[in-house]
């Protein structure tokens, strides 16, 4: 999937020891693996199945999505930011692809 | 953000396309099925083993009644310090009515400052979302919520 | 449901009981002056005046108001759950008396002769500017949403008639529901064609979980900093087209209100209002639940109460509908404390006040374009047509046989819609009659097949958004009207088990769940639904018919409540 194209919303700058909001989305179908096509056939199961974030290379967080999740997906949480860096998101697809997003973070006095 | 000056409107982008539920009430039901409750509990056991949760310190938050049971929006989240030592390792998403009671598990670390977290999630029926919080000392808090997915239309 | 013959029984002990000819000397012993209604005892330093679900009615209209309004749970028994006799044995309020009729049906159709129609925006501008005169400084007025539905004039002015009449009033900040029914772009347009604020904190984007709208505005009146935070109806997009407005989410977002308040005392709010169209059950939990409030006016469920209603420390005032009272909310704010108040929600009572000039003249020119059309004269009624109530009313009666016949169905349904004037018996029926029970954005008449048991799930879960114990869980509005079937409601059962003895009407039988019954319906909220607009389809109905007599359409058992 070529069109896979993550968009996220991450503050440029943040003070030292401050607790900034992540919010961000991707466009994806996640089929569930419960729908059948129009002829009756299962339509077999493609979703983002994990989703996670390092900040400076560092384990923030991370996400098992199952097919409840909506289309689309939207997850937004929280960095405790106490250093200027990068935040590093990336999207696991069941079918092995790779989807990911970047941002810098500067900490300001 | 709409406001009345011109200078601090803001636009609203596109949203993603949502589908309408049919007047006539196709699939709805009062309350999940049993198979879906088993379901639900079995998941559970999977993920926190034989620990009893207890009620509390877990938030969920989600509307009372769906306004699109493809797209539900949910925000789960434990107050907790969020230190090396004290802290929110995961909260799990569960629904009792859906074909599958995984929803989503999403693992904290004290870097992310706040344990609190938001996605969109679908609900096939009116059901209970349930929030399974286990923290860095091993206790497990849980907190359920319904949500009602409704024919709508008839009121005002 | 009056039966016709309940309806004769009625007025003929009014009858027996006043004598012929003494309503009108009653009415000059009892008659109602503009200073009388003013009359207030002024309290503190800030007046709050509040009008809420005007529905866009413009000129005086009667309203009926409901004689079914059944609480559950634990709001059972409770104010706004009273009506008739034990409204006014509650309230201590002597029956006869121009309040009794103001506030209950009971013997609706004298009392309306003796005093008169209610509302007119030229009469309700009247009493603001007095107000605003004798507390200068002191006063905000404020309204609750469901100002821009209503009538044939808003619909193809698409609320821009009620834009120019808020701001006549001075209107000074707004919340929404029915607004929305005109697509986010309009809506767009009105918050900027307002000059005022158009809160809703409570309407996020479906894109990235942001607000769209202002969630509060600050004023100073009488040297105290109060906050208005609006709270827009948090089902529009259940109970209306959500295609409408794809990209707003709504919801009652209890926390979001908590934090609202929060940010408002921590900006130095002295006074926190909030401006709700949540319905009053749901104001009612929600000021339980979230400390900080000091008034909730509330809205959408329609309600008139003569008092404040105190919950905890905040005071809950229902300021009623479609014109036809004004509150007036007067507190003694010291110390970011409500120290006092008075209150008193003010029966507008078209015949005793002067109409504004200035009002009055804008309302002509408003309606001017559409005046033929809205007098165009269909027929005739011969009984009181009201809607208001939680199951049937005799103007839902006769769309549902408009509907079963101008459509050939055999079962219709009509929304529990709780706007829409009422008409005194022996009156002519004009086309804006019709239009203020029907005109909407989506008025058309769908004909579809429906299996007895789809149309229980209907009514189940039309019941449930009424009747569930739990207020967070109800959408408001009334019980769907049902034409050509009757059926049996226990108020107190749980979802999927309140109807029963479902009735075809045609043969008598029990409602089959296996069989397809032709259905007829109006205001899905589905997108692409096609058919007539019902208006057309009740107008037709009442010219072929010439005179109304109550039709005989749904029959509801109600049990419990």
């Amino acid at each position: 999937m070529t069109d896979v194209k993550p968009r996220i919303k991450v503050p440029k700058t943040a003070k030292k020891g401050e607790i900034v909001e992540i919010k961000t989305l991707v466009s994806h179908v996640m089929e569930s693996g419960q729908r059948k096509d129009a002829q009756g056939n299962p339509i077999p199961r493609k979703i983002i199945n994990r989703f996670t974030c390092e900040y400076n290379g560092k384990p923030v967080c991370e996400m098992v999505l199952h097919p409840a999740i909506s289309a689309n997906p939207y997850i937004s949480f929280f960095l405790k930011v106490e250093e200027s860096g990068t935040l590093a998101m990336a999207w696991h697809d069941d079918d092995g692809s790779v989807y990911k997003a970047e941002s810098k973070i500067d900490v300001t006095a | 953000m709409i406001r009345s000056s011109a200078a601090s409107r803001r636009t609203v982008i596109k949203a993603m396309g949502a589908g309408a539920l049919a007047m006539g009430g196709v699939g709805l039901a009062a309350a999940p099925a049993r198979a879906d409750l088993a379901k639900a509990q079995k998941l559970l056991k999977e993920l926190i083993g034989d620990k009893a949760p207890q009620e509390g310190k877990v938030r969920l938050e989600m509307p009372q009644i769906a306004e699109n049971g493809q797209t539900v929006p949910l925000t789960a989240a434990v107050d907790s310090p969020m230190t090396a030592d004290n802290y929110c390792k995961v909260i799990h998403i569960l629904a009792d009515g859906n074909p599958e009671a995984g929803v989503c598990s999403f693992k904290f670390t004290p870097s992310s400052g706040r344990a609190e977290f938001s996605t969109r999630m679908r609900l096939a029926q009116t059901q209970n979302v349930w929030a399974v919080a286990e923290m860095s000392d091993g206790s497990v808090w849980m907190t359920k919520t319904e949500v009602k997915v409704t024919i709508g239309g008839c009121g005002g | 449901m009056v039966s016709r013959r309940d309806f004769l029984t009625l007025t003929a002990a009014a009858a027996a009981i006043l004598g012929p000819g003494r309503a009108g000397r009653l009415a000059a012993q009892d008659r109602l002056t503009e200073t009388e209604l003013l009359a207030f005892k002024p309290v503190g330093n800030v007046t709050i005046l509040h009008l809420t679900d005007l529905h866009a009615q413009l000129v005086p209209i009667w309203f009926r108001e409901p004689s079914t309004n059944i609480g559950v749970g634990e709001v059972r028994g409770l104010p706004p759950h009273l009506t008739g006799k034990d409204f006014l044995a509650h309230f201590g309020i002597a029956p006869g008396t121009a309040q009794a009729h103001a506030f209950t049906d009971q013997d609706f159709v004298e009392l309306a002769r003796r005093y008169g129609k209610v509302g007119g925006i030229d009469r309700i501008a009247t009493l603001v500017k007095a107000i605003r005169a004798e507390r200068d400084g002191r006063t905000l007025l404020l309204d609750g949403g469901d100002a821009m539905q209503g009538s044939w004039v808003t619909l193809q002015r698409k609320g821009a008639d009620m834009v120019a009449v808020l701001r006549a009033l001075g209107v000074e900040a707004m919340t929404a529901h029915w607004e929305f029914t005109y697509g986010a772009e309009r809506v767009k347009e009105i918050v900027e064609e307002l000059g005022f604020p158009f809160l809703g904190g409570n309407v996020l984007d479906t894109e990235w979980e942001e607000p769209v709208f202002e969630s509060t505005a600050f004023f100073e009146r009488g040297g105290v900093k109060i906050a208005v935070i609006g709270q827009a109806f948090p089902y529009t997009p259940v109970s209306n087209p959500r295609w409408m407005i794809p990209q707003w989410s709504f919801g009652i977002r209890e926390e979001r209100v908590a934090q609202h308040v929060e940010n408002a005392r921590a900006e130095g709010a002295e006074l926190v209002v909030l401006l709700s169209h949540n319905g009053f059950d749901v104001d009612r939990k929600l000021v339980s639940r979230v400390p900080g409030i000091d008034v909730v006016l509330t809205g959408h469920t329609h309600d008139a109460l003569p008092q404040a209603l105190l919950v905890g420390k905040t005071l809950v005032v229902g300021s009623g509908s479609n014109g036809k009272f004004l509150a007036r909310l007067d507190l003694d704010v010291r110390d970011g404390e409500v120290k006092d108040y008075a209150f008193k929600l003010i029966p507008v009572f078209a015949d005793a006040i002067r109409p504004d000039r200035e009002t009055a003249k804008l309302i002509d020119e408003l309606r001017a374009p559409f005046r033929a059309e809205l007098d165009r004269v269909l027929g005739h009624t011969n009984s009181l047509l009201y809607r208001r109530g939680n199951f049937q009313g005799s103007w839902d009666d006769l769309i549902c046989e408009a509907l079963l016949e101008q459509r050939d169905a055999e079962i219709a349904l009509s929304p529990g819609f709780r706007w829409g004037p009422t008409l005194l018996p022996d009156q002519p029926i004009r086309m804006e009659d019709v239009w203020a029970q029907t005109a909407m954005t989506y008025p058309q008449v769908y004909r579809i097949e429906m299996t007895g048991a789809q149309l229980k799930e209907v009514l189940e879960d039309v019941a449930d958004n009424i009747f569930n114990t739990d207020p967070y869980y109800q959408g408001g509005g009334d019980m769907v009207r049902v034409g050509g079937m009757g059926f049996t409601i226990d108020v107190d059962q749980p979802i999927g088990r309140r109807i029963s003895e479902m009735t075809f009407l045609k043969t008598g039988q029990p409602i089959d769940p296996a069989r397809r019954y032709v259905v007829a319906g109006w205001a899905s909220v589905n997108e692409g639904v096609e058919g007539p607009p019902v208006w057309e389809l009740v107008a037709r109905h009442i010219e072929a018919r010439k005179v109304i007599d109550l039709p005989k359409a749904g029959r509801v058992v109600v049990k419990g409540g």
